[in-house]
């Protein structure tokens, strides 16, 4: 068989012959990881409650260290190699946000401070905060226009 | 010079490849090739503030070593071609500003090694006494420029290739005593409709296979005339797509047939997933390990086939598929 008979019959053949990623060795990875950059999050939420704080505080506390650690991790050139283990499961928690600011702000700091780091700082989480911003507006017209005693977004 | 077939051109005075210099990054220096280069740097900015300033001190070294190993003063080389990946190829221009012979930028994305070697060889054949060619890449301007920040967590697909740190020069000369470039067969922009980046090797391929089929053609050669057929830089996924694809033309190429991309890295150690790519990795292993073969005659005939994926950033991002390109040059001894 001729792989190069049309474009069609060669993407088909490429996607044939194109090596897959190890899948289940990868989520049990950002399973784990995941789980654990969780547990983290809880170990330090408990901490704070014991110390008095309450939940929302908690929680802001949790985000701020985590932040933290994974902006300072990717300084270290540590980070990627975190991600590259582990995927989804480190990109995914807030840790993968932090990342994706930091590392972009370091890759351009070459180009500037205005223009490199304040320019193309959020080109990877653009998307993430534009998309999200644009949800949790929508919802929250949704929730405007239907409130009522019984619908409570906690 | 005379044309044979349809697009493949024979020299009537062969230029020699008088000698080849090749520069390369840590990771390179790393791999199986690394006794061939002639100098692996320790770190990727070299002493310099960035990754673009490092990349054009790379070619402009590799330029210096080689006119120092030619013995041949700058003054006598006649016009120079040297390439890159960077925008408007400013590793190249910057790199070589200060030297100060007459400069031809080419742009054939990973095939500019062959590129500038197909040019150089025309000129040498027409005028030129002495003629100098240079391509160079660096893994990290090319990951900033095309992909993420190499600081992201993220995962590459197995079928991604790695982008070699280093540069490869080479200077043709009308008189000597080989190694001979004695054919070209530049080749025609194949787009099969890829549209992944990360699956380079498959866009290229198909460009590949035709320069290879139509030089066989245009030649009366056939696979075994070589001793080494190389690509530039196919990497695995490239490889096994060719040798289907020429074995369901009628050609064997199985045992001489290898890639640049491959070569250069250990695939197992050095985790490079489907190989090397760049402008430099031709560049480096033709410079580096392929042209100390041929002067050592452990190799007499090899074809070097240089392959490019013609796309930028944008293009991707605007969903275009990914045209290659493919430029092969007979080298004799």
């Amino acid at each position: 068989m001729n792989p190069l008979e049309s474009k069609q019959t060669y993407q088909q053949y490429v996607d044939k012959k194109s090596p897959n990623s190890p899948i289940i060795k990868n989520c049990f990875n950002a399973f784990w990881v995941g789980g654990l950059i969780c547990t983290i999050g809880q170990i330090i939420s408990n901490i704070c409650k014991e110390r008095g704080f309450d939940i929302a505080t908690s929680s802001t506390i949790v985000s701020i260290i985590l932040i933290g650690i994974s902006a300072f991790l990717t300084g270290l050139n540590l980070f990627n190699k975190i991600g590259k283990f582990a995927g989804a499961g480190s990109l995914i928690p807030i840790t993968g946000f932090a990342n994706s600011i930091v590392s972009p702000a370091m890759e351009y700091k070459s180009e500037g401070y205005v223009m490199g780091v304040g320019g193309k700082m959020f080109t990877v989480a653009g998307p993430v905060l534009v998309f999200g911003i644009s949800a949790s507006i929508l919802v929250g017209i949704i929730y405007m226009i239907f409130a009522t005693e019984s619908i409570t977004l906690v | 010079m005379k044309k044979i077939g349809n697009q493949s051109y024979s020299f009537d005075s062969p230029p020699t490849i008088v000698d080849c210099a090749s520069i390369v990054g840590p990771k390179e220096a790393q791999g199986p090739l690394s006794k061939y280069f002639d100098l692996c740097i320790e770190d990727e900015f070299w002493g310099e503030k960035t990754w673009e300033k490092a990349e054009s001190k790379i070619i402009k070294e590799t330029v210096n070593t080689v006119i120092a190993k030619s013995g041949i003063p700058s003054a006598q080389i006649d016009c120079c071609f040297a390439g890159d990946l960077l925008n408007q190829c400013i590793s190249s221009s910057f790199g070589l500003r200060e030297l100060s012979i007459p400069f031809f930028g080419v742009f054939g994305a990973c095939s500019a090694f062959v590129e500038s070697m197909s040019l150089a060889a025309i000129c040498t054949e027409a005028f030129a006494e002495n003629t100098l060619c240079a391509t160079s890449s660096h893994f990290c301007s090319a990951e900033k420029q095309f992909r993420f920040p190499l600081e992201l967590g993220n995962q590459r697909p197995q079928s991604s290739q790695w982008t070699v740190t280093g540069a490869g020069s080479a200077i043709l000369s009308k008189n000597g005593t080989g190694p001979y470039i004695t054919m070209i067969t530049p080749g025609k922009i194949v787009d099969m409709g890829i549209k992944d980046g990360n699956n380079m090797g498959a866009a290229m391929a198909p460009a590949f296979c035709d320069t290879l089929t139509t030089h066989f053609l245009d030649t009366g050669r056939n696979p075994s005339y070589y001793d080494a057929i190389i690509s530039g830089d196919l990497g695995y996924v490239g490889k096994e797509i060719v040798l289907d694809i020429m074995s369901s033309k009628g050609y064997n190429i199985k045992s001489n047939y290898n890639d640049c991309g491959i070569l250069i890295f250990d695939k197992l150690k050095q985790d490079t997933h489907s190989g090397g790519s760049g402008c430099g990795c031709c560049a480096s292993v033709f410079s580096g390990y392929l042209f100390k073969e041929l002067r050592a005659r452990k190799m007499k005939k090899l074809l070097l086939i240089a392959t490019g994926a013609l796309m930028n950033s944008t293009s991707s991002q605007q969903g275009e598929s990914i045209p290659g390109i493919a430029h092969a040059i007979s080298i004799e001894i």
